[in-house]
């Protein structure tokens, strides 16, 4: 579900401690940040730790265990949310491969609800 | 014999367009009014943001201004109660009573008289909530959608709180999922697209379109592929499942709203999965008064290389419901 959307290549950018790509949410609803158990981003195949990704939406930053904790905040429906992601060394300019993972916590189903999805992304 | 039967669209058929912003909530409004539906659902948690705290003033203003504007009607909203919110926390009973409160308080604001109960929430949560929503005058309708049918175990727990409270505020809202006669082509085209064998698929959709129990199906094909996206298209039999609309006759009083689910609505203005024709003559007969409120859901399945219309299918289904008798009020004849 809405996979092939979760990567915003356009808000993709480099940063002094790494870089951001935006990122919507692959549901039909929006959630509780809480709501969100794992946000893996992996770059040219290599899987970056979660604990390096910050999310942003309307404005408001939450860490990985922030976000854990932020029952109220919402990523809502549709919403392009920046990922901050921390990454030591020069990102080279240019086109580089970003795989995206997303699994949320959905009370009502019986399983985890996991989307990946990758894309080219320009830095 | 006149016809009671009302119809409704589930903004949520347009989440596509949504959530690319393609559309606004007052295009999705004004898609629904195009329609001739009079009638307005919403998942608040997808239509509204931060929904389900009450929305600003200027907000509700604005919604009942769009009411106005399209001549339409808030039918009902559809809530969710997220158990595991919190990491390793599973909510008490009380924290999902209070949570479930907030949206019959959001509802009420907005002027919904239904609430579409998410099925995994228990009767005895129901049981602690009735009173909250008679005070309030909000319907909750606990969504009996596939694989459940109205006769599960789980359905018949809830009864007996309908039965047993005598409440007139607790009844079902079944989703024609249920009456899936057919596996939903679009969404089995799309396990081929993802690597599932075309002759297990066109097999499992033969034996189910035969009525042949699922459970066997499952069986034959574990014995044909150990594959888990070839068990996936199998299990869909048993996810989709087809329940005799009769079904429905000994709970027609109960049943307070209905979700016309549609995955593909075709030209001729047919569901290519659930014979409506069926269900819907079945609803007439015996009296159902109430809403048909469109849910499309087919974008999900066809996203990844087509192009979605929300709006048409929308509108197809809309026109086939139409057809079938319903909400033929809308155009200048008066029920008697």
């Amino acid at each position: 579900m809405y996979e092939k959307y979760m990567i915003v290549p356009e808000r993709a950018k480099k940063t002094e401690k790494g870089f951001e790509i935006g990122a919507r949410l692959p549901y039909y609803r929006g959630v509780s940040l809480s709501m969100v158990e794992e946000i893996e981003v992996s770059l040219d195949g290599e899987t970056l730790p979660q604990s390096d990704v910050a999310i942003t939406v309307h404005g408001n930053t939450y860490n990985l265990e922030q976000r854990e904790n932020e029952t109220d905040d919402r990523w809502e429906m549709g919403e392009v949310a920046t990922l901050s992601v921390a990454k030591a060394g020069d990102l080279s300019a240019g086109e580089h491969t970003i795989g995206l993972k997303i699994n949320l916590r959905i009370g009502y189903m019986p399983f985890p609800s996991i989307r990946v999805f990758e894309k080219k992304v320009n830095f | 014999m006149t016809n009671q039967i009302k119809r409704a669209v589930s903004l949520y058929s347009y989440q596509e367009e949504y959530f690319l912003k393609k559309m606004s909530l007052e295009d999705c409004i004004a898609a629904a009014a195009a329609t001739g539906a009079t009638g307005i659902e919403i998942v608040g948690e997808q239509s509204v943001p931060g929904c389900p705290k009450i929305p600003s003033e200027a907000f509700i203003e604005q919604w009942f201004g769009w009411m106005d504007k399209y001549k339409v009607t808030p039918v009902a909203h559809d809530m969710f109660l997220d158990y595991n919110k919190k990491k390793g926390h599973y909510w008490s009973d009380e924290e999902a009573v209070a949570s479930f409160k907030k949206d019959i308080l959001f509802a009420k604001a907005l002027g919904f008289k239904i609430i579409r109960v998410i099925v995994n929430t228990t009767p005895q949560i129901i049981e602690k909530v009735l009173p909250f929503a008679e005070d309030h005058d909000i319907k909750l309708g606990i969504e009996v959608h596939a694989p459940w049918n109205i006769n599960s175990a789980w359905m018949l727990r809830h009864w007996e709180v309908m039965e047993r409270t005598g409440t007139k505020h607790f009844g079902f809202i079944p989703d024609m999922g249920g009456f899936t006669q057919r596996l939903p082509r679009v969404q089995v085209e799309r396990m081929i697209r993802n690597g599932a064998d075309p002759e297990i698929a066109k097999y499992v959709c033969e034996q189910h379109e035969k009525g042949v129990m699922a459970e066997y199906t499952v069986y034959e094909v574990s014995k044909m592929s150990n594959r888990r996206i070839d068990m996936a298209v199998a299990e869909l039999s048993r996810h989709t499942p087809f329940v005799n609309p009769l079904s429905l006759v000994p709970h027609i009083d109960r049943i307070i709203h209905i979700h016309g689910k549609c995955l593909e609505m075709l030209e001729d203005y047919t569901e290519y999965s659930i014979p409506y024709n069926e269900v819907v003559a079945v609803l007439q007969k015996h009296g159902y008064n109430g809403y048909i409120a469109t849910e499309y859901e087919g974008n999900r399945h066809i996203q990844d290389i087509y192009e979605v219309d929300s709006v048409e299918q929308v509108r197809r289904h809309q026109e086939m419901l139409k057809n079938l008798g319903c909400g033929i009020s809308d155009f200048g004849f008066e029920p008697m």
